[in-house]
């Protein structure tokens, strides 16, 4: 807490180099540093003081995005939240750090979906990025209908529901 | 079928029993999956959360679990039903926020629960009463299963089930135990609990979960890490900080009773007599009253009084039960005062409670 008076109810989480960083702060204090939009800042960092300034100096990974939903790593670092499957992948640097500081291991160790059992959704999921597809190009939006036509490549793959994470 | 016609009636959901019930309200074992090559639901836009949720809502209808179920989309529920799925703790706040484009499917008795386009694009969770966090896993593990021979879940050897938010990457557990701990709030020691089991890498929250208050004396202990262990590991985990609370709890309840008996009876006393005689009563207070109620219910002081009672109480008074009872839009001030009416009436036939030290004797002295 900032204050350390009143009740904390704005909780922020962030993502910095791999650390979380929370802070909490009551409504008051919320209002005077002006949190209402918690994405639109890298909010921690300036309330912990940590100096925006660093966002200037870009690595070259945060300039990297998801081939499959464009997510960037600034957008990433903002919610902390990925934007599709394939992001694991495409961060995999990042989040690597991450996970370390998140869990107990960086390897999966639990269940797996079960072998031996084709998945007969698949076809329903191709006809759906079929269809987006379609549309895509419909609109001219030929970034978005490339990204589409990744997934679709991803899907029919052979190396079956393995992503090369 | 409408959403009220189809949940069992409070009496008969708080009704359900269960191992270490006094201190152990429920357990559950939820599991967050995604599709493979599908855009999470917050990046998706509008019209593929629609034609996603279509698909997993056809195939969790279809799972014999769900047989004479209820499915409905989010959209299609009004505020106070979704509210009344929160309290009863068959959705997130945050799926109760949602609408167009995600769906809820309940089984039967309510014990199974799968959410459509939460964060992630299923989020199916097992609720049982008391201790049962093993049971609790066999069901929801059983659905999950099914699932995956006919939805393609997002799965990396390295990372296991790809979920939104990398806290829930791996094995997308969450393992939780809604405990009732007025003995150790009480004796000031609820503290020194949270500490610990956050130093074992689990997470205390209130009522409602993240970011909620412990109204009630009520907290939900859970898993935090879910990558790198496997679920048993985990269940075990909980379980093991959960029956350790349990003894806790238990010890501080005799320590009171035996170092300062008083203070106890007074918190209990006073609560008795201020639900069976206010004419208006916030929510909050009423959480905490009933708590100690039900902690006084425990102690024997309440003899003539089931604990199905007390747990009708504790949901029955809460916000959108309470809209839903008096169906039509009651102000906050309206609500207040029809649940202090609520309680008196249910108050009428419990006896005062009989503790050691009630003074007849030494009134007749005098």
């Amino acid at each position: 807490m900032i204050c350390k008076q009143r009740e904390a109810r704005v909780h922020l989480t962030q993502i910095d180099q791999g650390k979380i960083k929370k802070v909490d702060l009551c409504e008051q204090c919320a209002k005077e540093k002006g949190v209402d939009d918690p994405t639109g800042y890298a909010l921690a960092d300036l309330l912990l003081g940590l100096g925006a300034p660093q966002e200037t100096t870009r690595s070259s990974s945060t300039a990297t995005s998801c081939r499959s939903c464009g997510l960037t790593a600034t957008d990433f670092k903002k919610s902390g939240r990925l934007g599709c499957p394939d992001c694991y992948a495409t961060f995999k640097d990042i989040l690597s750090g991450l996970l370390e500081s998140m869990h107990r291991g960086t390897r999966h160790t639990g269940k797996r979906p079960g072998a031996g059992h084709p998945p007969v959704v698949a076809s329903d999921q191709l006809a759906l990025l079929q269809q987006q597809l379609a549309e895509a190009i419909a609109v001219e939006n030929y970034e978005e209908a490339a990204r589409i036509r990744d997934r679709i490549k991803a899907l029919k793959s052979a190396d079956g529901r393995v992503l090369s994470a | 079928m409408k959403l009220h016609e189809f949940l069992p009636p409070v009496s008969q959901a708080v009704g359900r029993v269960g191992p270490n019930d006094w201190v152990v309200l429920s357990t559950r074992v939820r599991l967050a999956r995604n599709l493979r090559s599908t855009l999470f639901p917050d990046r998706a836009k509008k019209n593929d959360r629609i034609r996603v949720c279509s698909i997993i809502r056809k195939e969790v209808e279809a799972l014999p679990q769900m047989a004479s179920g209820f499915a409905e989309s989010m959209d299609a529920l009004s505020a106070v039903e979704k509210q009344t799925l929160v309290e009863r703790h068959l959705i997130s706040r945050e799926h109760a926020m949602r609408g167009a484009g995600s769906a809820l499917v309940l089984s039967k008795d309510t014990s199974l629960s799968v959410m459509i386009n939460e964060e992630d694009h299923l989020r199916m969770q097992s609720l049982k009463p008391g201790m049962q966090l093993q049971e609790a896993w066999v069901a929801i593990d059983e659905v999950d299963t099914a699932l995956s021979k006919t939805l393609d879940f997002a799965f990396s050897d390295e990372f296991g089930y790809l979920t939104a938010c990398p806290t829930n990457v791996g094995t997308g557990i969450r393992v939780s135990a809604m405990l009732h701990l007025p003995g150790l709030v009480l004796a000031e020691q609820i503290n020194r609990v949270i500490q610990a089991a956050n130093e074992l890498g689990l997470a205390v929250r209130g009522l409602y979960g993240e970011g909620t208050e412990a109204l009630g004396n009520l907290f939900q202990v859970s898993n935090q890490r879910t990558l790198g262990q496997t679920e048993e590991e985990i269940i075990e985990r909980v379980g093991k900080v959960v029956n350790n609370i349990i003894e806790n709890e238990k010890n501080a309840r005799g320590l009171l009773l035996q170092n300062n008996p008083k203070m106890v009876y007074n918190h209990i006393g006073r609560a008795y007599g201020i639900l069976a005689n206010s004419h208006s009563i916030s929510s909050k207070e009423t959480m905490n009253l009933l708590s100690l109620f039900r902690l006084g219910f425990d102690l024997g002081f309440f003899p003539g009084v089931q604990r199905s009672f007390i747990d009708e109480l504790f949901m029955v008074t809460q916000p959108a039960h309470l809209q839903a009872r008096f169906a039509g839009k009651l102000s906050a001030e309206e609500r207040d005062i029809r649940r202090a009416d609520m309680l008196r009436e249910a108050f009428r036939n419990v006896e005062r409670p009989s503790m050691p030290s009630d003074p007849t004797s030494s009134l007749d002295k005098t």
